[in-house]
This record gives structure tokens, sequence and C-alpha cells, in this order.
């Protein structure tokens, strides 16, 4: 219940922290605000011979309005996030999900990138850049790339970074048009890893769904887009019994597995219970009327 | 490996020198003797251990002594004295909001991170924000109930 030995370092820059990890060779740890990576430690699940400590770097976590994106630094904490009226009017749906992230006192150190780079598929975080379809930005020892949130989670608690690169921005596109939206969760415990978890939302036209977003997490191995069940929405009015056929939709696209919690068969029963519910109140949203 | 850091705990100045691999818990309870911040599980979920670093709570346990370095770090000892309790400390004792008192300096402390957040309006969002504190004991009720009168006397409400 103690960390083993390791070496610290406190690098100044986003560069020399990539040139920390490139000289571990493979055995460095990133540590931003810890929250998931100092239960492993201390369990010695983790045991890497240097650990790289980026919160001291400069310039990582501001939440600021790019173009038509929100431009999110690394290591913004998940109260930042819950706390921002910018989060709260650009990004309503990740606004209404930061309270599930675990609680208070892990919210006021756990960061953004460090979630995302942690992978966990029941995780909020992973799932919100998922549904807005982020650009995940990391540096590594030959420059920066651009990931796509879709491609980055690659299995449970494995991201596609190679062992020297680091999170440091994530972009967020504002999904303008969408009035209709919705986020709903079931945890075992409020705060806990979710159960299952979706989120939906969509634009309007002429009373009628012309764009729509579905994601869900805690039902396979990764968050994921349903890009079937969002198809399915197109054209659709408000109708109560299309709400019942969505969450068949849902059902259909996830395959969960059975762990300690629940079975996979009441993961699916609950993700599609999840998904009507939460189309009905997207809709009640989107008319002005109170979820 | 080891480094020296300095830190303000309780208002007071502190200076060690420590392994990189010790956690804030260990280092206020065995190298400060500062014992009224409790361990319990060790990986952040029964917030025993919560304590407030720059203002804000967080767990002792999932942060390294190293990390907080030039920090202000508040614990149980420094909230109020036998004699004069702080007033979330006051409803704990009014409403018997704990019984063996694992659990109550994590409990305090989130309750005043609450009380400074979020409005708590309802029991339902004091038990939400009140989910990542275990107590084995009092069932909850009664560190609710204390909540619950501290927000109406923060807000001026009668209870």
């Amino acid at each position: 219940m103690k960390p083993a030995a390791f070496d610290y370092v406190v690098p100044e820059s986003l560069e020399a922290a990539v040139q920390a990890l490139a000289s571990a060779n493979g055995d460095g740890k990133v540590m931003a605000g810890g929250q998931s990576l100092m239960p492993l430690l201390n369990f010695r699940m983790a045991r890497p011979s240097v650990v790289v400590d980026i919160m001291r770097i400069p310039g990582l976590s501001a939440i600021e309005l790019k173009d038509d994106a929100v431009a999110i630094g690394a290591l913004t904490r998940h109260a930042d996030l819950e706390f921002s009226e910018l989060i709260a009017t650009k990004l309503p749906i990740m606004s209404a999900a930061m309270p599930h992230v675990a609680h208070l006192a892990i919210r006021n150190r756990g960061t953004i990138g460090g979630s995302l780079s942690h992978a966990d598929p029941a995780a909020e975080l992973p799932m919100l850049a998922v549904f807005y379809d982020a650009k995940i930005k990391a540096q590594g020892p030959n420059g920066r790339r651009e990931i796509p949130a879709g491609e980055f989670f690659v299995s449970a608690l494995t991201n596609c970074l190679k062992p020297e690169e680091i999170v440091f921005e994530i972009d967020f596109p504002i999904l303008k048009e969408h009035a209709g939206w919705a986020f709903e969760e079931v945890a075992r415990r409020f705060g806990d890893f979710a159960l299952a978890c979706v989120a939906v939302s969509f634009a309007l036209r002429n009373e009628k769904i012309a764009d729509a977003r579905v994601a869900v997490m805690g039902v396979a191995d990764t968050p994921r887009r349903l890009r079937k069940a969002e198809d399915a929405l197109l054209g659709m009015t408000r109708e109560a019994q299309h709400a019942g056929q969505f969450a068949e939709m849902v059902r259909a696209g996830v395959s969960p597995s059975d762990d300690i919690h629940v079975s996979a068969e009441y993961r699916k029963s609950l993700i599609g219970a999840l998904a009507e519910k939460a189309l009905t109140a997207a809709w009640a949203r989107a008319m002005g009327e109170k979820p | 490996m080891k480094m020296n850091i300095a830190v303000t705990v309780n208002g007071r100045q502190y200076e060690a020198r420590v392994e990189p691999r010790l956690l804030l818990s260990d280092f206020l309870r065995d190298t400060l003797g500062l014992t009224g911040t409790h361990v319990g599980c060790e990986h952040g979920v029964c917030g025993a251990c919560t304590i407030f670093l720059n203002g804000d709570s967080v767990r002792s346990c999932l942060t390294l002594a190293v990390r907080v370095a030039g920090m202000e770090i508040v614990t149980v000892e420094g909230l109020g004295s036998r004699d004069r309790l702080n007033a979330l400390q006051t409803e704990f004792r009014e409403k018997h909001g704990l019984q063996c008192g694992f659990c109550t300096p994590g409990m305090l402390i989130t309750g005043m991170d609450l009380l400074k957040k979020y409005p708590l309006a309802s029991d339902e969002e004091i038990r939400e924000g009140l989910s990542g504190n275990l107590c084995r004991c009092t069932g909850y009720q009664n560190i609710v109930a204390a909540i619950r009168a501290a927000a109406a006397l923060r807000d001026g409400r009668a209870t």
C-alpha cells in the first residue's frame, strides 16, 4: 500500500518532460493530477522507474474559446471544468457530466489530460472527448500531432500514445445547433465509475432531428459513438414511441461484459433505459421545457 | 534519492527531507506527527485522509509529499480547538455527526469544501457531495443533518 521507489523529475517545459520520458526507455510515467496513477502506485500495480511530474509546466491549464471550439489545457482540473461559465455555455453536456466525475476532492486535483490518457472505459471525460469528436494534441520527441478522440482510445486503460508522448491540449468542437441534449449515468454509488452512461444531442429543422450525436460508455472496452443510433434519429419527430425504438437501437449497438458489479444483461438493459430517458430529456430541452 | 521540501501546515512552516514516494498522508502523520488526518484505504476511495491543499479538499493519500512543496495545507488540527470548535464542528457535536470518529476529519474537510462551493439545498445534494467519504457507524443520517444545519447557518436560514 506504499509506492515502490522511483526517481522523480519535475520538468519546467513540455519539451523537457518529453526528453525525461524518452530517457526512461519506456519505463517512465507522466503524473498530472495523479488521481488515477497514485492508486496504481500505492498498490504497486504500476512500478515506473521514473515519475515525470508535469504539474509545474506553465500554460497548460487554460480554458479558451478558439473559433468554433473550446481549447482546454491538459492540466485543467475537473473542478475548473465543473465551475467554468465558458464550459457551461459552450459545452453544456460536459458541464452536466462533471459532477459525476469521482468526488469533489478528486475533482480538485484530477486533470482532463490525465483522465484521457488513463483511458478508463467507464470514465466521463474520455466519453465526452469521443462524443464531441475532440482533437487530442500530443507532444513527442519529433514534435506535435493531433489525434481524433475516436482513434485515441485503443482498449481498456490503453491509449494510442507512444511512451514518450504527452497530451498538452484538447480541442472540443462546439455543437452550436444542438438545442436538444441530455447526459444520463448510473453508478453504484454517486461519483463511482459508471455502470452505464449515455450522452445524446441533436439539432432540429422543421421540428425534425437534422443532426445527432450519441455516445456511450461503461458498456464496452472504450467509450464509443453509436453511428447507427445517430442515423436512426435523423428525421425523427417528438413522439413517445420513438424513445423506445431508440433505446432498442442503442442496446443493439453495445456488447457489454459481466463484471463484479453487474451482469452484461443488466448493463444492456440499463443502457437502453438511460438512452430512452436521455432522448426524452433532450426533446424537452429542445422545446424549451424543463427536462 | 531524497528531496527537501518546505510546506505550511495549519499556519506553521515545516521543512523536511523526504523520499519522492512518501505519501502526503504519511508525511503529515509520521514525519510531522499530525495524526488527526486518518488513513483508511490508501487509494482514494474512503475519504478519511482528506485535507485542504491551497484551499481545496484533496486526498492526502493520492498526493506525494514532494509535490506540495511551497503549498499551504490545513488539516483537522487546524480547523478549531477543543474550546473553540468551528461552525461545522459545532454542528457535528450538536447533531451527533460522529461515533468512532475515524471518518470525521475527512467528513469535516469535505463538508467545509461542499459548504464553500455548493448550494446544498437538498439532502440529496448533500448525500451526493458526501459520496466519496465512507462512514461505518453513523449510517450518515447525523452527518447529513450536521451539514444541513451548517448550510442553513451559512445562508442565514432557521433550521
